[in-house]
């Protein structure tokens, strides 16, 4: 029964770790799909935080501040996009740019608004996405196995929690059911084809990029609103680079990349609650839980299991034949 | 002719400037940032009291990369400040591959203590003695017997505070169960409050009731989970608990201000060589304020201010984690 406890509580620990990759893992997958490779989801996430944080703390509305992070990610996007799609400049540049900007901006901003040092007022109240609770799950919660599963491990998280898990059949049905996914996938693969048939490659790159602006957005908002209680300098962490790690895993697939990033996020939380493991006798250290995620993803890349292939169009800009 | 002499009388005038400018004093702070609540802004709260109290003004930087470190040292002493002011173990290695190449300016270093050169003062704190004092409040006011550790970067400086933390909090409960995490291994765990929640539930569900964080900015995650949950805190540092009135129990203060006030006032004679700040020289201690006091009780406040007096006198021997790198009362 600790077994059990405990597996509950590394598992409800993941699925906190893992929606923030989970969503800026989707975020990549559309601009991925549509042909535009995007590093800058670390930059776009982190000018979300800190927007959705300051806006969260000075209007009271944690829903205010979550528009507040989608839009200065949107903004980003289009940056992106205007850099990388309009004028054909090369997408890794302008992503590594959105990150230095992103890590430069939201401090100068922070400090100049707030003056607490390049961090947002604490959040309290409105200012916060507090966890929902199912219906009944304190009743439940002394029922053996189903209870604690269900009142600890699915219930109880925010609700953007579950708009992330509810995004990845979404996107499925978007990518593979509708004729916007259709050709989405095809400008990724074979823009000239695309363009052929009458449909503008540009428009369509702009949109997944778009998307991709609000999905790091939501992902943004949720670090800085919800897991914490405001913005504080590069809380992003690194976790951008991760979730383009499960992206790479995932092979570009969305329920892959569901997987993907449970996995890595289940990697983490049991880095964060045994320091060592021992495997009778043999000591694993906390350090290579942390270094996994890149392992596993090099040994995918290196087509140990299975192929990775991106996008065949991915990383070119498109030029009109005249 | 006109032209050279112009010339001539620019030059001139550069060096009369550069003769007549006091060196100012230069400080450089640590990758966590001027602002991290904690170990920086002490110093730069020292030094702004230094500069309101005599109208002084110093050069300052904030690290953003291990590889700016030597860049910045030598910039500093190249463009004439002194002393220079540098926080941190990370300064260790650049500042002895430097400052052999500058005799005459005089460097300062916090958080080192094993440098060998003429002119340098190595100012280090007995972090553990501090500790030791809030690991004795941490248990007595544990109901579940379990408290909680939470360091930044996994470094022997950090172990040290967790060390004295863990020999202070059986030194009232020897049965007690310390439970220890660190945020990671590179200089990013200064700065993870995500990563700092997420150990301060898994550390509440192994049934800690107490956590103390050394963690740079990772603590503000830590110190807001702790609080969100209903359980105490111990901040670090800088006095942190005004960050939650009445759940945070107290803060291991280390007056890294003083040391930086006190090096600015000395200016460029400041005496060189290694100094420890322990309890006696009131380098580290405990806060109580307003927002703790209801949290501190009588009873606590006699037991470790009489620990701190044996601390002092020698009665108490904290063991330090640098001693034989290994802690008699906890494993890492």
């Amino acid at each position: 029964m600790e077994f059990f406890l405990t597996l509950i509580q590394v598992l409800d620990s993941t699925i906190r770790l893992a929606t923030p990759l989970l969503l800026a893992c989707l975020a990549g997958l559309y601009s991925e799909r549509a042909g535009i490779f995007d590093i800058g989801l670390e930059g776009k996430m982190l000018m979300a935080a800190f927007f959705s944080a300051a806006v969260a703390a000075v209007t009271g509305s944690v829903w205010l501040g979550l528009l507040a992070g989608i839009a200065s990610s949107l903004v980003l996007s289009a940056l992106h996009g205007f850099a990388s799609i309009t004028f054909r400049g090369n997408q890794l540049i302008s992503g590594v740019a959105i990150n230095f900007l992103a890590s430069g901006m939201t401090v100068l901003i922070a400090q100049s608004w707030f003056q607490q040092g390049g961090r947002t007022p604490s959040l309290f109240g409105g200012g916060r996405f507090e966890p929902i609770n199912f219906p009944l799950a304190e009743t439940i919660d002394g029922v053996p196995l189903v209870g604690p599963v269900y009142s600890e491990l699915l219930s109880g998280h925010s609700i953007l929690v579950y708009a992330a898990f509810l995004m990845v059949p979404l996107t499925w049905w978007v990518l593979y059911r509708t004729r916007f996914g259709l050709r989405l996938r095809a400008v990724g693969e074979n823009p000239a084809a695309v363009d052929t048939a009458g449909v503008s490659v540009v428009g369509l790159r702009y949109a997944a990029v778009a998307i991709c602006g609000v999905l790091c957005g939501v992902a943004g908002a949720y670090l800085a609103t919800a897991l914490q209680a405001g913005f504080v300098k590069e809380m992003t962490a690194g976790r951008g680079f991760i979730a383009l790690a499960a992206l790479i895993f995932a092979k570009w697939r969305p329920w892959h990349a569901m997987w993907a990033c449970l996995l890595f996020g289940l990697l983490q939380a049991i880095a964060l609650r045994f320091q060592n493991i021992d495997l009778g006798g043999l000591i694993i250290p906390v350090q290579v839980m942390d270094a996994l995620p890149y392992i596993l993803t090099v040994v995918i890349l290196a087509g140990f299991v299975g192929k990775a292939v991106p996008p065949r169009a991915g990383g070119e800009p498109y030029v009109k034949e005249r | 002719m006109t032209l050279m002499k112009s010339l001539m009388g620019a030059a001139a005038a550069v060096a009369l400037t550069a003769g007549a400018a006091l060196a100012e004093p230069a400080l450089i702070f640590d990758l966590g940032g001027k602002f991290d609540k904690s170990f920086n802004e002490a110093a730069h709260n020292g030094a702004s009291r230094w500069a309101e109290e005599t109208g002084g003004t110093y050069r300052e930087i904030e690290m953003q990369s291990e590889a700016q470190r030597e860049q910045a040292l030598r910039r500093f002493a190249e463009a004439g400040s002194n002393p220079i002011i540098t926080m941190g173990f990370g300064m260790a290695d650049p500042l002895s591959a430097v400052v052999a190449d500058y005799p005459d300016t005089t460097f300062v270093v916090v958080d080192v203590t094993w440098l060998d050169a003429p002119n340098l003062r190595q100012v280090g704190f007995a972090e553990h003695e501090g500790s030791y004092l809030v690991g004795m409040m941490a248990a007595m006011a544990s109901k579940s017997g379990t408290v909680g550790f939470i360091g930044g970067m996994d470094v022997p400086l950090i172990r040290h505070f967790g060390c004295g933390y863990a020999q202070g909090a059986k030194a009232v409960n020897p049965d007690i169960n310390v439970v220890a995490n660190m945020t990671g291994t590179t200089p990013a765990a200064w700065n993870d409050p995500v990563k700092g929640s997420e150990l301060t539930k898994a550390q509440i569900s192994q049934g800690a009731d107490v956590v103390y964080a050394a963690a740079g900015g990772t603590g503000v995650g830590v110190l807001q989970t702790a609080a969100d949950e209903g359980i105490l805190s111990i901040g670090v540092d800088s006095n942190q608990n005004h960050l939650h009135p009445g759940k945070v129990l107290t803060s291991m203060l280390k007056r890294v201000d003083v040391a930086v006030y006190e090096a600015m006032s000395a200016g460029e004679n400041v005496e060189t060589g290694v100094f420890v700040m322990g309890l006696a020289e009131d380098g580290v201690g405990y806060a109580v304020d307003d927002n703790n006091a209801p949290l501190v009780s009588d009873d606590m406040k006699a037991a470790v201010d009489k620990a701190r007096q044996d601390i002092i006198d020698g009665n108490v021997n904290v063991v330090s984690y640098y001693e034989n790198d290994s802690c008699p009362a906890l494993q890492f």
